[in-house]
């Protein structure tokens, strides 16, 4: 253990890494995951073809795999991405796709009689959602945007497989350098759970402060 | 940058044994995250207070650690203490505990999902613990869960490529190792994207038929 402590700095580095790939592929994934959600309620069919589209494109081809793509084949294709914006490319697009969903599903939940009404009051579509859609079903979007937060914390760990010195990679550097395998494989995984404890507990305050006053939606919702 | 059949061709027959060792990877891992998933449920049910509070502790950590990080430990660490594995059960192993986290939810789901009633009901007719299982709740509970875990098996199938990091020669190590020693990426990332897509889309579209079919069945349950 007392050799694994010597690594204390590159672990803060590893560790400083996927705060920032989790925090920036997220940010990529939550704005992708509206603009995809909402595409699919457009009234033109090639839009909402799109869509549908992209969405099984990026959930039915795996992350690993289009983290390779980016990384190795888009050069090729005179795209040259650095390995950190490949990383954070491949996660954010990947978990757009499963975000999009979420969108959807929340937005379609709001009941009928909301629709009609803002109709009724002659708002415009953008009204419509902006003012009366959007707000009613992001509560319910919550919950499911935090267990997706997670999974996008675990996905980063995957970008270490294309050189981004990630935590898990800096376990790797630790594990051939000392010939050690328990000790620095085990301080990850535990700074792997605090970090999504972390983020468990910062979606739960989120979801209590948006579901403030509106518990008869979230019941309505299912 | 220019596309090569030959190059495809070439590279297809590896990538054909690779697909292989997915499908088996991926059926051998469900069955065990199915397995390993009811007896997590039934233990997070326990009556008695340590032992649910345990296995949800174990649970909640399997789950929020990355899958990448655990198969690194099996394979690694488990030598060192005298367990050798091989690559391939390793994996396995990893991706079927991993998920059965997953599904142990949605088995604790199922079975609190029936009404309390039904358990009544079967006590006030003498119903054995075994038959008030099998006759009244496990017939309630089993086709609401299926559409799910349907779901957790396409999930498997595209966190396979991760038992490459494990030198498993699944599909998309078959096409990385020919990558690699031949300086094409093209083609073989290309068509590791198309194998997933030719078989989680169809496998998508029959998951939400089977959620279509069994919430029909299922109305007035819930």
């Amino acid at each position: 253990m007392k050799d694994v402590l010597e690594f204390t700095p590159i672990l803060i580095d590893g560790t400083w890494i996927t705060i920032q790939l989790t925090l920036a592929s997220a940010v990529v994934a939550l704005v992708l995951s509206f603009v995809i959600g909402l595409a699919r309620f457009s009234k033109y069919r090639l839009v909402q073809w799109l869509a549908i589209g992209y969405l099984e494109f990026f959930r039915g081809t795996s992350a690993i795999v289009q983290m390779f793509f980016m990384f190795y084949v888009l050069p090729l294709m005179g795209l040259t991405l650095s390995s950190l914006a490949a990383g954070i490319a491949a996660c954010g697009l990947n978990l757009s796709s499963y975000g999009s969903e979420v969108v959807r599903s929340a937005v379609q939940s709001v009941g009928r009689g909301q629709h009609e009404a803002a109709i009724a009051l002659n708002y415009s579509t953008y009204q419509r959602y902006r003012y009366v859609l959007i707000p009613q079903a992001i509560p319910v979007m919550i919950p499911t945007f935090g267990n997706l937060l997670i999974e996008l914390l675990k996905l980063t760990a995957v970008a270490s497989l294309i050189t981004i010195s990630d935590l898990t990679f800096m376990a790797q550097i630790i594990r051939v350098q000392t010939a050690l395998t328990l000790e620095p494989l085990l301080v990850i995984l535990v700074i792997y759970f605090v970090l999504a404890s972390v983020l468990v507990g910062f979606t739960n305050y989120i979801g209590k402060i948006v579901s403030k006053g509106r518990n008869t939606i979230e019941a309505k919702g299912a | 940058m220019d596309w090569s059949w030959k190059v495809a061709f070439e590279v297809m027959p590896k990538m054909a044994e690779g697909l292989l060792i997915t499908v088996e990877a991926t059926l051998v891992g469900a069955l065990l995250a199915y397995i390993l998933g009811l007896a997590l449920a039934i233990l997070k049910m326990s009556k008695s207070r340590p032992v649910a509070f345990g296995f949800y502790w174990i649970s909640e950590f399997i789950r929020r650690t990355p899958l990448l990080v655990q198969l690194y430990f099996l394979f690694y660490v488990l030598p060192d203490l005298g367990i050798f594995l091989s690559p391939f059960v390793a994996g396995v192993i990893g991706l079927g505990l991993h998920l059965s986290t997953y599904t142990s939810e949605v088995f604790r789901a199922g079975i609190e999902n029936v009404p309390k009633g039904q358990w009544e009901a079967s006590k006030s007719l003498n119903y054995s613990p075994y038959q008030t299982m099998r006759y009244v709740i496990l017939p309630q509970a089993i086709p609401p869960m299926i559409p799910p875990l349907a779901n957790y098996l396409i999930t498997m199938f595209k966190e396979t490529p991760l038992l490459s990091a494990i030198t498993v020669v699944e599909l998309f190590n078959a096409a990385n190792i020919y990558s690699n020693s031949n300086y094409k990426y093209l083609e073989p990332m290309t068509l590791v994207g198309v194998f997933f897509l030719i078989v989680s889309v169809p496998a998508a579209y029959i998951a939400m038929r089977l959620e279509t079919k069994y919430k029909l069945k299922n109305t007035g349950a819930a």
